[in-house]
Formats: structure tokens, C-alpha cells, sequence
């Protein structure tokens, strides 16, 4: 009775931890009242507000432009290079994984200042050199999902294509894309998650001018907390949620 | 390179010419020549490594060979990609596409020749009559048990008339009984398509039931070539007794013509032409030791082991310092004391392998 009742606490208490923050946030987000402290009453002006800021409504645009283009660019390269490393040899694959690995686990801030340092050397920062970033960072992701799943094909079955009279291309449109079509669709969805997320990389690649909504969020921050960036914080929190949902329930993955 | 024991039958359809192929200078073939005739059941057979599957996978287009030729009715075929390749293969882990439906599977191929609906339909049906799975279009792969899926692959090879089918030890992953079945399934698909077989496994005893010819294989080199029964009775050298079945076999000397010294008893045998006093291999198959009372008998020794096996008994007899395999009928206890004999025609006298030409026979044990 006891065990039970410590271990509902318990993981009440993990749930509180994780999600009471962002509660307090979509709450204030709708809070009719310019204080943090004071229950104001239900509105929906700070949303308004918030299509209706310049600023806001540039950074989203830049934003989607980014993640989009990000996302696809670096799906394309990603999945390409998983290709070549399924096809590698056994200790070839160990040393490009991990060298693949590597940026994904080094602080974003040390990444995001080499990128800096780099891109000054050869172009002005700005909305291309995000862009780049943004498609180097994501890259491992897409690596990470559509590798496991390349392995698990059975490369036979190309050859089987092929045995029947298959071009490589039609072998491959026919027989090996559909089978990785999910791994490599959910590794899209990881780069665009990835890259709506980032702040440090971009804050050091984006130069004057550009900005993403997570880097307008902290700009306006230091200026004074508005209630229209609590609306903006909102909004972001649940076009993430929607996207990992959308990863996880993709379509074409059936019960074997 | 022995031709003996390739039956006459017609024309060659596949020639090997000098293929030698290594991986990562690992040497898998080297030097190989082999002919394949129109409508032969030709099994390649050996142990895993021994360069079987490597020779079907250049067949089947999906390995070149380092040197060499390969010719496909009278066409040079060495660099011709597989999907233009006039055979079809049926794969070791069946490579079903999971995608796509039973009767989509099976007309993967037709398709692509641009087969029209009618043509394809009325062939999915005969295909699937002919593995006798009729009604199965619309089922999925997952649905289906191993050996149903193996069947498939055949049906998906066998639509598309090739003058070939290639064969990867099909019938590797099937239990023995689905296993049996699906050996006396071939054997009539054979049959009634009229076809060239080409098969790969290293299940002797699959090999000896469906072939018209085998090809023993070792280390990349072929050990020999010949009819079920030319391999079995008359194994051209140890490794070949001891692959095609469990065998005892003994260092011996020649004394002379028609005799021959085994654990230092002197047997009169049939083999001659070996000269005199030559160490030779000495091969006597289980079935072939007769167990006598130990008087009448060439050694006497004692049984150490008695497992029943169904038709016969499996004895293990200690005797001259050799445990020899004995198939027997007959009951006999553990620890009893016998007599062994075996008649001259049953001891089949081979070679030592020493010979250039009998290149890489080893036996594992």
C-alpha cells in the first residue's frame, strides 16, 4: 500500500518536474494580465499580437524556410552517405560512424563558435551560412535512422530485382525505397526537429539581420519579457509535439 | 579436368572457362572449368567455403570473376548485368519483396517484359498450381510459413521461363520433413518444365536424391564430378568418401595388386594398378562391415557404442586400434566381442592425395 503510494508520488513528481514549466507557460501565454503574478482573466490577444509583429512573423518565415530546406538537404546527403556506409566493411563502418557521431555529441556551443570562426574566413554570415549549418548538424540524425533500417533489408531482395529483369533504378524504386521509405521519412522529421530546436548554432552562424524564431525569442528576452513571446514559445512547443507525433504515427508502418 | 560420369544428354548450355576469382586475396576459385548440359539437374556440393555459392553468383550475374569466361549458350555472359541474363534464381533467405502482395511478387518479372494483364494473370495461376498453392494471390509475405515463402520464390522464377534456375540451398532454412517434400516438389518442377537446374547446397544427402550430376567441391576446386551413384560408390578421393557420407577411412599400403594391408591385417580386395608397397587411402562404407563371430573375422575387437536408428543400428567397434562405423540390422549389445569382415568389393582403395591434380583435399573434422 505504502510502496504503491511512494511510487505514484515518485512519478508524479518526475511528470511535475518535466512538464510544470511548460504548463506555467501555455498558462501565462493566455493570461489577460502583463504580470507574471496575477491570474487576469482568459485571452487570446498575446496570439494575435503576435501575427500581427513584423519581427515575429520574419523570424517564423525564416525559420520555416531553414527547417525546411535543411531538412530535405540534409535527408538527401544523409541518406546517401548511410548508403555507402552500409556498404562498407565492418571496420570501415565503425571509424565513419563515429566520426559522424562526434558532432552530434560535442556542446552545440563549441560547434556553433567553429562554425563561426570558419564561415567569417570565406562569406558574410547570414541566412545561407544557417542554412549550411543547420544542414551539417542534422545530417548524423538522418544517418542514425536510416542506417539500422538499411541493414535490416535485406540486400537480397534488391538482387532478387535485379534477377528478374530489374534495372538498378527500377530495382531500387521498386524494392529498396519502399522498404526504407519510413526510416528515411522519420530521419526527416528528426532533422526538422533538430533544426527548429537550435539556438546556439544558429545564434553564432546567423550574423546581423537573420533571425530564427528561437533567436528573436532570446533577443527580445533581454529587452524585456513580453506576454506575445510566451504566445510564440507556446506555439513552437506545440509544432514540435506535432511533428515528433507525426514521426511516430507515420503512415506505412505496419504490424509485422 | 574429369568429365567422367557426365551423362550424354545434349549440348552444353553453360561453359566455365579458367575462372579464377579471389575476395580480398582470399582465393575462392582458381582456375575452375566446368560445363553444364540442357536440361540437367547439376548440384554443386561441399563444405561452406568451398566456392559453390561464388560460382552461382557469377552465373546469376551478381559476381565477376577476377579471369575467366563464362559462356550461356554459345555468348560470352562474363560482364552481362543480371537483369539481362536469361535465368533466374531462387535466393537462400527466399528475398520475397514484403511490399507487395504474393500474385505482385509473382509478377515482378512479367512486368517488366511487359507482359499483358491477361498473360500475367493466367501465369500467376499456373505458377501458383504448380507449387501448389493455388489461391494464395492475395495474400502478404508476412503470412506465410518458410517453406509456403520458398515455394513462392520458385513461382516467382519459374514465371518468367528461364532457360536456367539457379538454386541457393533453397531448402536450407525448412525443417527435414517440409525439407524431403520440397526435394521430391523439384525433382517433378523439373520435370514438368523441362529446364536446366542448377543447385547449390551442402546437404550431400539432398544432392544424391535430386541430381543427374554432382559436383563435389572443396577449397575452390572440384574434387569430382559424376552421377549420385558414381559419387557415392567410387568417391575418387578421401575427402569426397568422407563428404558424401560417413565412412571409415583408413591409411593403408598396397602389397600388390588386389591386396592390401589395413591396422595390420592383410585383405584381399579388387583395385589394381597400384604398384606395390603404395600408401594409399582405404575407404569401407558402414553398411559394407559385416560383424562375425570373432574366429571367422579379419581383426577382432569389441562394441563401444549402439545407437538405434530407425532402419539400422549405428555401432561404433574398437578394433586394431581404429573405431570403426558399422550400419547393422542386427542387435548387437555394447561390449560384445566380434568379428570384423568385409568383402573384397566392398574396399574401395583411393589415391593419397599427392597428385597436382588432386589440389586442396582436406578433410575437417
Amino acid at each position: 500500500m505504502i510502496k504503491k503510494g511512494i511510487s505514484r508520488l515518485y512519478l508524479f513528481l518526475i511528470f511535475a518536474f518535466l512538464y510544470l514549466p511548460i504548463i506555467v507557460l501555455i498558462a501565462l501565454s493566455f493570461n489577460n494580465s502583463r504580470t507574471k503574478v496575477k491570474w487576469g482573466g482568459f485571452t487570446f490577444q498575446w496570439y494575435l499580437g503576435c501575427f500581427q509583429n513584423e519581427a515575429i512573423m520574419s523570424a517564423f518565415m525564416t525559420t520555416l524556410q531553414i527547417t525546411f530546406l535543411s531538412a530535405i538537404i540534409s535527408t538527401l546527403i544523409g541518406t546517401l552517405a548511410a548508403f555507402g556506409i552500409a556498404s562498407m566493411k565492418k571496420k570501415g563502418q565503425a571509424v565513419y560512424l563515429g566520426a559522424t557521431n562526434i558532432p552530434m555529441l560535442n556542446a552545440d556551443i563549441v560547434t556553433g563558435i567553429s562554425m563561426m570562426l570558419l564561415f567569417v574566413k570565406f562569406m558574410d554570415l547570414g541566412f545561407v551560412t544557417v542554412l549550411i549549418a543547420h544542414i551539417t548538424f542534422s545530417i548524423p540524425y538522418v544517418i542514425l535512422n536510416v542506417l539500422p533500417k538499411l541493414k535490416a533489408v535485406n540486400r537480397s531482395t534488391y538482387e532478387a530485382a535485379l534477377d528478374l529483369g530489374a534495372s538498378p533504378s527500377y530495382a531500387f524504386y521498386k524494392v529498396t525505397w519502399p522498404e526504407i521509405r519510413p526510416a528515411v521519412f522519420s530521419g526527416f522529421m528528426m532533422a526538422v526537429t533538430m533544426s527548429l530546436d537550435d539556438f546556439s548554432i544558429t545564434y553564432f552562424t546567423k550574423g546581423a539581420g537573420v533571425n530564427t524564431l528561437s533567436t528573436m525569442l532570446y533577443t527580445e528576452l533581454r529587452k524585456g519579457v513580453k506576454p506575445e513571446l510566451y504566445a510564440l514559445s507556446t506555439i513552437l512547443f506545440f509544432a514540435v509535439l506535432l511533428i515528433l507525433l507525426a514521426g511516430n504515427v507515420r503512415p506505412g508502418r505496419k504490424p509485422n | 579436368m574429369s568429365e567422367m560420369g557426365q551423362k550424354k544428354m545434349s549440348k552444353h548450355l553453360i561453359d566455365f572457362i579458367d575462372i579464377s576469382k579471389s575476395f580480398e586475396q582470399t582465393p575462392v576459385l582458381d582456375e575452375f572449368n566446368l560445363y553444364i548440359r540442357e536440361n540437367e539437374f547439376l548440384t554443386l556440393l561441399g563444405p561452406s567455403g568451398c566456392g559453390k555459392t561464388t560460382t552461382l553468383r557469377m552465373l546469376g550475374g551478381f559476381e565477376t570473376p577476377d579471369s575467366g569466361q563464362i559462356f550461356f549458350d554459345g555468348k560470352d555472359i562474363t560482364y552481362l548485368p543480371a537483369n539481362e541474363r536469361k535465368l533466374n534464381t531462387v535466393f537462400q533467405k527466399y528475398s520475397l519483396f514484403p511490399h507487395m502482395s504474393i500474385a505482385e511478387n509473382i509478377a515482378f518479372g512479367l512486368k517488366i517484359s511487359r507482359k499483358s494483364k491477361s498473360y500475367i494473370d493466367d501465369k500467376i495461376k499456373y505458377a501458383l498450381k504448380l507449387v501448389n498453392l493455388d489461391g494464395y494471390e492475395k495474400r502478404s509475405v508476412h503470412s506465410l510459413s518458410g517453406g509456403q515463402q520458398q515455394r513462392i520464390a520458385i513461382a516467382r522464377a519459374i514465371v518468367n521461363e528461364p532457360k536456367v534456375l539457379l538454386l541457393d540451398e533453397p531448402l536450407g532454412a525448412l525443417d527435414l520433413k517440409l525439407r524431403q517434400n520440397m526435394q521430391y516438389e523439384l525433382i517433378r518442377l523439373k520435370e514438368e518444365l523441362g529446364i536446366t537446374f542448377v543447385y547449390v547446397t551442402h546437404d550431400q544427402e539432398e544432392a544424391l536424391t535430386m541430381s543427374d550430376t554432382i559436383v563435389v567441391m572443396n577449397q575452390g576446386y572440384i574434387q569430382q564430378i559424376g552421377t549420385p551413384e558414381d559419387i557415392y560408390n567410387e568417391p575418387e578421393n578421401a575427402f569426397v568418401a568422407d563428404f558424401i557420407g560417413h565412412s571409415n577411412i583408413i591409411d593403408g599400403i598396397m602389397i600388390t595388386d588386389r591386396l592390401v594391408e589395413i591396422l595390420g591385417v592383410k585383405m584381399p580386395c579388387v583395385d589394381e594398378g597400384f604398384g606395390e608397397n603404395t600408401p594409399v587411402d582405404v575407404v569401407i562404407r558402414p553398411e559394407d562391415v559385416e560383424l562375425v563371430e570373432p574366429a571367422d573375422g579379419y581383426m577382432e575387437g569389441d562394441v563401444t557404442s549402439l545407437i538405434f536408428k530407425g532402419v539400422h543400428y549405428e555401432l561404433d567397434v574398437q578394433a586394431n586400434g581404429y573405431e570403426w562405423l558399422v550400419h547393422t540390422t542386427k542387435y548387437v549389445p555394447v561390449g560384445t566381442h566380434v568379428g570384423i569382415k568385409v568383402i573384397p568389393f566392398n574396399i574401395q582403395i583411393m589415391h593419397k592425395p599427392e597428385s597436382s591434380d588432386e589440389r586442396a583435399v582436406e578433410i575437417d573434422e
